[in-house]
């Protein structure tokens, strides 16, 4: 070693080798780094003895501790529902009524109902379940199926034109598609529509009111009060399921149109249906 | 030798336009007829130049010309990563068109910055390294030029591919089945190339800075054949299925791209710091020995750290133990070689005082050490469990991308653009200044808003109430984000700034401009004062 030069600078021994004006210092490697470099290995080594670690021919090292994040993960649900499962049981049996009746079920349910609607429904009917074009606003009173907490439930578990036996269903005629009306006519009874909404009085003198008699007060009902035992719509308040303007309702008696909402009945467990149904009611349901 | 060159020339712009006009959709034959004119272009340019092939001294042509196209694609990739980060912000910037559209911008913005930004930093250094350490000229007479205009010709086929929809889907692998087999000819090229350079060397030793290039050379072209084997649908289309399915694929595909990280942003940029750092600070590199057991531990342990990236997942529970234990043994190998980037500057510390360029260096091996602390920590499984797939992640991959190789890259430029275009110095070192602390800003308000934005979510994903439900619905987490996601696009637009004035001070420096400034005078070194 001592007949490699030695750097001036630091007074290190360089390795005598140069490359293009660079030459290398021969200083020891750190201990403190060589040492943390070894301590690495040797907890790598402890963690391989404790955990499942190197593969074998059809099996592999299990780890003295016997961990597998499968049963972790089984375990940790397992707790969760553990600590549920009185207030789930419960629920399960109890009725709708008395779930609200309960003030520790009703707690349970909002919680649980919370968080179902944020996992399962806020991707259509929003975050805060204000709703959005074609889509219904959750926290008015303002129900096309009904608004009870059975109804609501209903209309949960067996959703609306859905793939199931019991769901809601019914089809608005498309009027002007389908010649029905002509499109003075569409016209005449939009206006009457869009009059409705508004509740000022001048509805009753506009000539669409005789052609709303004849075609649209079967399920509309008079003066657009709306029937929800077949899902018709009240055309009397504000409130709109698409956007309110003329072009719409114009829109809507020449095309109709048919959003549908899934059954959740086979896709979510009892008690959950319930907590939902519990929860959407306390949002905006009526009695 | 020379018929030989044309006549391969040829025969491939022949197979490539009749492909051109034979192709079954619209991008492949748009790609063929991209390599055809490549053919076509190199036949007339072998021609004219034939007979007088330059042979001596240093090939300096290829590394001016990959400066320019370092600093082009850089600037690119940078802006690309701005729109997509102000895409994350405010959507409506995706303008509702495909090719505009998040989803396929975002390759576009990585794969310009790792491949085309870091990628002809890699080629333009290691060709610069591998001649003046071997004091010898690139090997090969043309077949450099051929790599580099390669190079090129995949990046522009990958970039348009991804805006007008081909992807095979493998992240950081996107480009499809053709334009793999494409770099894989130019990257076999350009291993024959540095390896016959080394060969004919005159100096005794192989110098540590190419060891890295090797390593990086030989491991990323095994990562990314293994990766992107595949069937083509037909040899006329573009699309086609890997070879690889469920989590087979999935290790696959990560044990990629967590070695790209190892061997193209580590490896590569390592190797950069080996030569530009001592050469700069004008001192002998720290430990010999720390080089020599830091290089073979990085490269043997990175290899086996990949499945950190598929923690809890179908993943058997043993192969993320290894992924894991891996990873944390590589902490060390990894400061190794912060260690001996920033200990070669002992004995000339006061430089920092006056130079930028060696300021961005060591700043970038601050940023290095930073980073290969918080990967270990990372894959660490209880620290991923709250990290993985939040922005955390993000924020770990640009205090890496943007502090240590983007640094080390624009430090590596300001370097060797005055030596190559025969300059007296820098045109402006007050304008590196700047870009030094714009880019510094940058990067701190990028990676802080990450750390942020990533635990937040995190927290918020796994946050439950007193009684065991869910507390908040992934688009409430997603709202939460929005003010990060500000400040990061504001990082990443003074990030774009600083790389525009380092693009204008390059330019003014290639043109033969001095500005008039001061230019600092360094202190005389402290001869002996260790002794």
């Amino acid at each position: 070693m001592t007949d490699k030069p030695i750097d001036d600078v630091s007074g290190v021994v360089t390795t005598g080798h140069e490359w293009d004006g660079i030459r290398e210092l021969d200083t020891p490697m750190p201990r403190w780094w060589l040492w943390t470099y070894y301590a690495c290995v040797i907890w790598a080594i402890g963690y391989w003895i404790a955990m499942p670690a190197w593969p074998l021919v059809s099996d592999y090292t299990r780890g003295v501790l016997g961990h597998s994040q499968r049963a972790q993960l089984s375990g940790e649900i397992a707790a969760v529902k553990a600590g549920q499962a009185d207030l789930t049981a419960r629920t399960a049996k109890a009725s709708l009524a008395e779930i609200k009746a309960d003030a520790e079920l009703l707690e349970f349910a909002l919680a649980g109902g919370r968080s179902a609607y944020a996992v399962n429904c806020s991707q259509c009917h929003g975050s805060g379940a204000a709703g959005s074009d074609g889509y219904p606003n959750l926290n008015d009173d303002d129900w096309i199926w009904g608004g009870t907490v059975e109804q609501i439930h209903a209309t949960i578990q067996y959703g609306i034109r859905a793939d199931h036996d019991d769901t809601r269903d019914n089809e608005m005629p498309a009027f002007g598609r389908d010649e029905m009306l002509d499109p003075q006519q569409v016209d005449a009874v939009s206006d009457y529509v869009m009059a409705l909404s508004r509740d000022d009085g001048v509805a009753d003198t506009l000539p669409g009111k005789a052609l709303y008699t004849e075609h649209c007060v079967d399920c509309h009902g008079p003066g657009g009060a709306g029937n929800m035992e077949l899902g018709a719509p009240k055309l009397r308040d504000g409130i709109w399921l698409y956007q309110g303007d003329k072009a719409m309702v114009v829109d809507m008696i020449t095309n109709s149109r048919a959003g549908m909402m899934p059954a959740w009945v086979d896709r979510l467990d009892k008690v959950t249906l319930k907590q939902l149904a519990v929860y959407i009611h306390s949002l905006g349901g009526g009695a | 030798m020379h018929i030989l060159s044309v006549l391969i020339m040829a025969l491939g712009a022949v197979l490539t336009a009749l492909l051109a006009f034979q192709a079954s959709d619209g991008v492949m034959s748009f790609h063929a007829a991209l390599m055809a004119l490549f053919f076509l272009v190199a036949i007339v340019l072998l021609h004219r130049r034939r007979g007088n092939l330059n042979t001596d001294g240093y090939e300096d042509g290829i590394i001016r010309a990959g400066a320019i196209a370092s600093t082009f694609w850089g600037v690119v990739g940078f802006l690309v990563g701005l729109v997509i980060a102000l895409q994350l912000a405010f959507p409506v910037l995706n303008f509702d068109l495909p090719w505009t559209n998040f989803g396929r911008l975002r390759p576009l913005h990585t794969s310009a910055v790792i491949f085309a930004f870091g990628g002809n930093v890699l080629l333009m250094t290691s060709f610069h390294v591998v001649q003046r350490t071997c004091q010898a000229r690139l090997a090969g007479g043309w077949a450099p030029w051929f790599v580099f205009w390669g190079y090129q010709l995949f990046i522009v086929m990958a970039a348009t591919g991804y805006v007008l929809g081909v992807t095979q889907s493998k992240e950081y692998a996107e480009p499809e089945w053709y334009v793999d087999l494409w770099l894989t000819l130019v990257w076999v090229v350009y291993l024959l190339v540095f390896l016959a350079t080394l060969w004919k060397r005159k100096e005794p030793h192989i110098y540590v800075a190419n060891w890295f290039y090797l390593a990086f050379i030989v491991t990323v072209a095994m990562l990314h054949i293994i990766n992107n084997l595949a069937i083509p649908v037909s040899w006329t289309g573009t699309r086609s299925y890997g070879v690889w399915a469920g989590v087979q694929d999935a290790l696959t595909q990560w044990w990629y791209a967590h070695n790209a990280v190892g061997f193209f942003l580590t490896a590569g940029f390592l190797a950069i710091m080996y030569y530009y750092v001592p050469k700069r600070a004008e001192r002998p590199v720290y430990s010999y020995r720390l080089s020599i057991v830091h290089f073979w531990s990085l490269i043997f342990l990175y290899i086996w750290a990949g499945p950190h990236h598929l923690h809890y997942t179908a993943l058997p529970e043993w192969s993320q133990t290894l992924g894991m234990t891996f990873s944390v043994m590589l902490w060390m190998p990894s400061w190794g070689g912060m260690i001996n980037g920033l200990m070669t500057l002992s004995g000339a510390w006061d430089k920092l005082r006056t130079d930028p360029v060696l300021r961005m260096m060591v700043v970038s091996v601050a940023f290095y050490g930073m980073s290969t602390f918080e990967g270990p920590l990372m894959s660490i499984k209880a620290v991923n469990a709250l990290s993985h797939y939040t922005d955390w992640t993000i924020g770990h991959v640009h205090s890496g991308a943007l502090g240590w190789v983007a640094f080390v890259s624009f430090g590596a430029l300001y370097h060797v653009v005055p030596i190559m275009w025969g300059r007296q110095r820098l045109y402006s070192l007050v304008l590196v200044n700047v870009h030094f602390w714009i880019a510094t800003l940058g990067i701190v308000l990028y990676i802080a808003a990450m750390w942020v934005s990533g635990i937040l979510q995190g927290l918020m994903w796994r946050a439950y109430d007193h009684l065991g439900f869910l507390e908040y619905s992934f688009a409430e987490t997603v709202e939460a984000m929005h003010p990060f996601y500000v400040i990061r696009a504001l990082g990443g637009l003074l990030f774009v700034i600083g790389s525009l004035v380092m693009a204008y001070n390059l330019w003014r420096t290639m043109r033969g401009d001095l500005r008039a400034e001061a230019v600092p005078v360094p202190l005389a070194p402290a001869v002996g004062a260790a002794s």
